[in-house]
């Protein structure tokens, strides 16, 4: 039987391009890749991913896989996971690492199970024990409470890494590596589902994930008026607005601002958090922000735990004054 | 329209995070002093997409609950909010499980249950956030999966998802009988009612041993595992927080924002 050998890293591609967790991953994988003295493979697979291999070359690979299908255009479980199933037996790697992303968090548990191994969801850390060579996987569980580190005897370990938990190379476009393309081959009777449509919900103005200045609001906000507030002080520092889970939960504002484990990850240069307690499945998804600055009545609050900045007090009280000074100071 | 949902116990989420230990000599988390342990909040709301669709045009909802010292109010919770069955998966050998274990419990369970439509399961259980039992069962019982739900709607022997994606969310439509694991967008799950209580009190749950659903115990819980837990450690927060004050909210406002300035912050 061959062996597996070598690191694989699934590149998600976004809007015609590798998406940025893509070029994460390869600098992630090529560490890896190193440490076993082993070879960096990619895989894209889409519909429309001809040329896209040397991006991921320039950002690490050795090789790349490309399965370019027309039945690839959307992400669908049964033909993504069929797909993934004959590039791993067709490349043997010991270790396939993939975002945890929409497609991640999907693709990468089915695979697993369809491969008979074993896999690790939203890794924050991965490296290789120097004695066993396996992939030791720490990933955060109990709402980022505590952190774990796994390993797995079976082949090949599969692990899911955290946006922005890994930094890119600086892309080399005189890297050289080798492009191979691998034939989907699909049964289109075989895809259970039907993507019907596809339904943006962005919020307006800046991409949460992109913004340098993040003001998020919790539960004590209170209501869908009182986030006006925060988006005209997002507004001020051309920033984003972001919430914890119960003001999507009631509707405040839309599900696509929710910052957490199971929403978005950000690490803006300036977080603000108004009116949240800070619940550690929160805390995960914004603890990356260079500062953090806190407003929340209760001086117990967890937000103060990580906060750099605090103020104590009712937040409708010192919003309005907060916005009016920072206003004052920006000239604008 | 049969419907099976899986619900996991767990160490409450909302306990303060103050309240969380972990025990590093077993690499296990110690249950908070005074706190019930609960059903896992998307396990809930599994619980709540279920009687939904069951509202809307009948059938049959059954609970799976897979564990060791099950709490009998606790897990009974799915009862009283409205399920029509409770089946606990209860035995010392599926104890200490991981993804892969608890999976192929479950889908020996469901099996075994043999008519179903829909299987729910929660998004991700809210101790080990791994999210994979759901993936794991429709991949073992071989069926269609849609995982992370906001709404569901049946029609003519398929299901319509909403599924969450990170820029809003896209339309599936999925061959019934099918997987689908559900996500806090659905809404809050809802709150039993003294009926429903009643009504739950009075029904015992049944309990499966491994032999009842066809498996050895070599199979399920620890013995069955994939991956070996190394360590499990909290995060070090550094905890420095400098508290702005001032004579009024106001002020305190205002010397934040020059504080800001003065650090180059903004």
């Amino acid at each position: 039987m061959a062996e597996y050998k070598g690191v694989m890293i699934y590149c998600e591609v976004n809007e015609g391009k590798l998406a940025a967790i893509a070029t994460e991953l390869l600098g992630c994988g090529r560490k890896l890749a190193d440490a076993l003295g082993q070879e960096l493979c990619a895989v894209l697979v889409g519909s429309n991913i001809t040329g896209l291999g040397k991006g991921a070359i320039a950002s690490g690979a050795d090789k790349v896989y490309e399965v370019n299908d027309p039945l690839l255009k959307d992400y669908q479980t049964d033909s993504y996971v069929t797909v993934m199933e004959k590039v791993v037996k067709q490349a043997m790697p010991q270790i396939l690492i993939l975002g945890q992303t929409s497609i991640g968090r999907d693709l990468a548990p089915r695979l697993a199970f369809r491969l008979d191994t074993a896999a690790a969801m939203d890794c924050i850390a991965l490296a290789i024990d120097p004695d066993s060579k396996q992939l030791l996987q720490t990933r955060s569980v109990y709402g980022g409470n505590a952190l774990a580190t796994f390993t797995s005897a079976c082949s090949p370990q599969i692990a899911t890494v955290r946006a922005k938990a890994m930094s890119p190379l600086k892309p080399d476009a005189s890297r050289q590596g080798e492009v191979i393309a691998i034939k989907a081959d699909l049964d289109p009777s075989a895809i259970r589902t039907k993507v019907l449509e596809k339904v943006p919900e962005e919020v307006a103005g800046i991409k949460l994930e992109d913004a340098e200045v993040v003001v998020a609001g919790g539960r004590g906000i209170g209501n869908a008026d009182g986030f006006k507030q925060l988006q005209e002080l997002a507004r001020v520092l051309k920033g984003a607005v972001g919430a914890t889970r119960p003001p999507c939960d009631n509707e405040w504002v839309p599900d696509a601002a929710q910052i957490g484990l199971t929403g978005k990850i950000v690490t803006p240069d300036l977080y603000i958090g108004v009116a949240l307690s800070g619940a550690s499945q929160h805390l995960t998804g914004c603890s990356g922000s260079k500062s953090i600055v806190a407003i929340n009545k209760d001086p117990e609050a967890n937000i103060f735990k990580v906060a750099h900045f605090g103020i104590v007090e009712d937040w409708k009280k010192v919003l309005p004054a907060f916005t009016e000074k920072v206003k004052e100071l920006l000239g604008g | 329209m049969n419907i099976i949902v899986c619900a996991k116990q767990v160490i409450d989420p909302e306990a303060p995070p103050a309240s969380f230990k972990v025990d590093p000599s077993s690499n296990k988390v110690v249950p908070p002093p005074g706190v019930s342990p609960v059903i896992s909040p998307f396990d809930e709301q599994a619980v709540e997409a279920a009687l939904r669709i069951r509202d809307a045009q009948g059938g049959k909802i059954t609970v799976i609950s897979l564990g060791v010292n099950l709490l009998r109010d606790v897990v009974k919770k799915p009862l009283y909010m409205g399920a029509d069955e409770l089946i606990l998966l209860e035995d010392e050998s599926f104890a200490e499980g991981d993804s892969w274990s608890t999976a192929y419990a479950l889908a020996m369970a469901i099996k075994k249950i043999g008519e179903y439509d829909i299987v729910f399961c929660g998004r991700q259980a809210a101790d080990w956030d791994a999210g994979q039992v759901g993936s794991g069962i429709a991949e073992i019982l071989g069926l269609p999966g849609v995982t992370v739900a906001k709404k569901i709607d049946i029609t003519d022997g398929k299901a319509r998802v909403e599924r969450v994606t990170a820029d809003g969310y896209e339309v599936v439509e999925v061959s019934l009988p099918a997987l689908i694991t559900v996500s806090n967008e659905l809404g809050e799950a809802r709150s039993p009612t003294l009926k429903g209580i009643m009504a739950g009190k009075k029904k015992e749950p049944v309990i499966w041993k491994p032999a009842d659903i066809g498996v050895e115990a070599s199979q399920v819980g620890a013995a069955g595992r994939r991956t070996g837990l190394l360590k499990l450690f909290q995060p070090v927060r550094e905890g420095k927080c400098e508290i702005i004050e001032g004579a009024s909210p106001e002020e305190a406002a205002v010397n934040l924002a020059l504080k800001l300035r003065e650090a180059k912050i903004i």
